[in-house]
């Protein structure tokens, strides 16, 4: 039996080998080396909720109707019944209460869809802390952020297309902010909406856009993504014999294949548990969209939250100071542009650009395969806990009234809060965090140089006690003293030595204020002259230990 | 649907035949006057001992007389016993300790006393009366009406499907999941602390009814599962993260995890 599959494997192999040749990729890709940590595994969470997501939506497609036509419920469900809604609506319902499976499937795709984007966040944490971004991975960088990007884009869309109160309220809102734009705002909104919001054709658009658009360049960039993994060979950790120029890891095959083969399935088990469980976007309590109501607790889903908050935060005036300004009969609504346009405009900018930022301050060329522990990199990973800081209390003024309610706090005093919050928090904790790494940097110097402490306490025989410490391991050492040192740069002198000025100085000096930013406080590996002294140092100290001890112990033999 | 529908009316009929023949015995009296089944059998015994209750329990806050103090308490005089059956019958009153708003709490008195001081209230003016158990009956409703009534006047504050929400300084519109039928009228009806008064011309008696029945519709629990008290996205980006992420990161080590 055994032989016979392995015949017939080979053979259909071979069929294939001999027509298209197909068999030095698969030896090649087969034979790719790949490091080994679960934190490597996190874009595989982001991938695999993507196939969920397509397979899920593969299913709710084939009942969902992108109509905005009025029909007249007249299904199982009670609170309903008679109700005018319109056919995207309904179809929900249908879908949901009376096709089997379909609201199970209806749960999966969108918990899936958190799951997406909230692993794409984990991996791109991951990614900024370790600086896995750094040269030659700068533009792989970027395409994970435009996946990013995209997956926001996909979830929004999808989002609405049940044409529920809570989803029409969340458009409503993305068309204020769109009119907030000055002079194109409102062209924009009547492009989108075909005409004053809601109009009549936003939901097959945005079908389209779902189903079609958002997706198609997900699969293309992720094609991209995975291209340029492949091409760059993965990051590694640090760690004894790993170097910019070497890869130590396992190959594709059969390890990876067979780990990563499995993973998806828990992964879709995972979810799949969620969507049986829990009641994700109950478009039934909701009701079908008509533009005057909102209830309570009319929140986007989570990674949308962070826009509400900031509108949330915004105040209307400051003392006397209105935020809505005339100017030329152009009005500026200051109290929306800020918050829904200019603030995630800066952050998404910032992301995107932050590898490039950190090389002006490194001003380093090589190429990167080792990753940095976070701590060696005080500063960055400093801004990545307040970027996240930043971001998680915009996400909590997004929730304020759900706060409030569940703490029995006033919801005033909560915004008030997180107005001061947002200035205050992210730069403590940036300084916060970047000293903590550096403690940890001095940690591991002071472990380099004195070795772990064993507990063994022993008496000289001039009466000194000296805890015995046993030396670093190799594995042990190369870890903690193999980070780069670098040290800020000045800017060059604005004359060279012919008298002439040089030219982009104004940009010379910003990366040497930079570089200043980044590495002015640091902590220095220890060097091995360093080293060599300490073991010196320590070797008599052991020497002596180990001399008395057996003095001791022959005097107890005595 | 029908045949659901047929099942439901079936298993009903014994208590709508057991209302009916209340309303009958009760009479038209009670229909004319539009003084509820309590009001009308108040008896001068009751309203005296709601009094003696008022007193010792009452006065000190909204005065001997029921007058009410200024900044203290307001005045009782008309209020009806219909937010006395509220205010005592949910527990709010008498109130613990002066904050954002008087929240539910056990209910002091028994059901004799709060009608009794629900007499001596009423006595002291005209006011809406506690509602009949047919007026209340969601049985009796249109939870689709209900729906639609309840999304535009209500949901606002107490959420999609009265799950409750936030107000401003603290206070807040409770959940609704667990508030009697009865309780419910009378809230619409006498507009108790942060809630507006929605009176029988604004919502009229069949509306109020048929939001009732929406309510009772959304005990039998949720059809996709848990709901996180029905409370919005926020709950379910709560569980994304801390469930379903942290369920995914433990796998990603137990598959990292090395074999040795």
């Amino acid at each position: 039996m055994g032989a016979k599959l392995n015949a017939a494997a080979s053979g259909t192999a071979n069929y294939v080998d001999e027509r298209t040749g197909v068999g030095a990729l698969v030896k090649y890709f087969s034979r790719k080396l790949f490091p080994d940590h679960w934190s490597f595994m996190l874009g595989e969470v982001a991938l695999y909720s993507f196939v969920v997501l397509l397979l899920s939506g593969v299913f709710i497609t084939a009942y969902f109707e992108p109509s905005m036509t009025i029909v007249e419920y007249d299904g199982p469900l009670e609170t309903m019944q008679g109700v005018e809604m319109s056919k995207a609506f309904e179809s929900t319902l249908h879908m949901s209460f009376e096709v089997p499976g379909g609201l199970l499937m209806r749960q999966i795709h969108h918990w899936a869809a958190l799951m997406f984007t909230a692993a794409i966040v984990i991996h791109m944490a991951r990614v900024f802390f370790t600086g896995a971004f750094r040269k030659p991975r700068e533009l792989n960088w970027l395409v994970g952020f435009t996946l990013m990007i995209l997956s926001l884009a996909g979830g929004f869309t999808g989002y609405s297309l049940p044409d529920d109160v809570l989803s029409g309220n969340g458009l409503r809102i993305i068309d204020g902010v769109i009119k907030s734009v000055p002079i194109l705002g409102s062209y924009i909104s009547f492009w989108l909406f075909g005409g004053e919001f809601p109009g009549e054709v936003l939901i097959p658009r945005l079908f389209t856009a779902h189903i079609l658009l958002v997706p198609g360049l997900i699969l293309a960039l992720v094609a991209v993504h995975l291209f340029l993994v492949f091409l760059h060979k993965h990051t590694q950790y640090p760690g004894g014999g790993r170097t910019h120029k070497n890869v130590v890891g396992l190959p594709l095959f059969p390890v990876y294949t067979a780990k990563a083969g499995g993973f998806f399935f828990v992964v879709f088990g995972i979810i799949a548990i969620l969507g049986a469980l829990f009641t994700i976007n109950p478009v039934w309590n909701y009701g079908p969209y008509d533009p005057s109501p909102v209830s309570a607790g009319t929140q986007p889903d989570w990674y949308i939250l962070f826009v509400d908050g900031a509108l949330r935060l915004m105040p209307g005036w400051l003392g006397p100071i209105p935020f809505e300004w005339h100017i030329f009969g152009i009005t500026l609504p200051m109290n929306i542009l800020i918050p829904a346009v200019i603030i995630p405009g800066l952050f998404f900018t910032t992301l995107a650009l932050y590898p490039w930022i950190e090389a002006w301050a490194t001003g380093d060329r090589g190429e990167k395969h080792v990753l940095d522990r976070p701590r060696n990199a005080p500063t960055r990973t400093g801004i990545g806990v307040a970027l996240i800081s930043f971001y998680m209390i915009l996400a909590m003024e997004g929730s304020n009234d759900i706060i409030a309610n569940l703490f029995h706090l006033s919801l005033n005093d909560l915004t008030w809060t997180f107005r001061i919050a947002i200035f205050v928090v992210p730069p403590t904790l940036f300084w916060v965090t970047k000293r903590i790494a550096m403690g940890l940097q001095r940690k591991d110097r002071e472990l380099v140089l004195h070795g772990h402490e064993t507990g063994r306490i022993v008496r000289h025989e001039h009466g000194e006690y000296i805890e015995v410490h046993e030396p670093l391991s190799d594995q042990e050492l190369w870890l903690r003293v193999n980070y780069e040192n670098i040290a800020p740069f000045d800017a060059p002198e604005e004359y060279n030595e012919a008298g002439v000025r040089r030219k982009g100085m104004r940009w010379q000096r910003f990366k040497a204020r930079l570089s200043r930013f980044y590495f002015e406080d640091r902590v220095e590996p220890v060097t091995p002259a360093e080293y060599a002294e300490a073991q010196h140092h320590h070797g008599s100290h052991d020497d002596a230990a180990h001399e008395s001890e057996h003095e001791l112990a022959e005097a107890a033999k005595d | 649907m029908h045949a659901l529908a047929r099942k439901r009316y079936h298993k009903a009929a014994p208590l709508i035949l057991v209302l009916t023949l209340l309303a009958l015995l009760t009479g038209v009296g009670a229909v004319i006057t539009s003084q509820s089944a309590e009001a009308t059998t108040a008896s001068s015994s009751d309203i005296e001992e709601g009094q003696k209750l008022f007193t010792s329990n009452c006065a000190t806050c909204h005065g001997i007389d029921a007058q009410g103090q200024d900044g203290v308490a307001p005045s009782l005089v008309g209020v009806g016993a219909a937010a006395v059956d509220f205010q005592v019958g949910t527990g709010r009153m008498p109130m613990q300790a002066s904050g954002a708003q008087a929240p539910a709490k056990e209910v002091v008195f028994t059901e004799e006393q709060i009608a009794q001081l629900a007499a001596y209230v009423a006595s002291l003016g005209t006011g809406p009366s506690v509602p009949t158990a047919e007026q209340v009956d969601p049985e009796l409703g249109d939870a689709a009406k209900g729906m639609e009534l309840f999304r535009t006047n209500c949901a606002m504050c107490h959420g999609s499907v009265g799950g409750g929400g936030a107000l401003t300084q603290g206070k807040f519109a409770p959940s609704l999941m667990e508030t009697t039928p009865t309780h419910i009228f009378e809230a619409m009806l006498t507009g108790p602390q942060s809630m507006p008064v929605f009176n029988n011309a604004n919502i009229t008696e069949e509306s109020k009814r048929d939001i009732i029945a929406y309510l009772v519709a959304q005990r039998d629990g949720s059809p996709g599962g848990l709901s996180f008290g029905s409370i919005g996205p926020v709950a379910e980006a709560f569980w994304a993260w801390i469930v379903g992420i942290g369920l995914l990161i433990a796998s990603t080590i137990w598959i990292g995890a090395r074999s040795s």
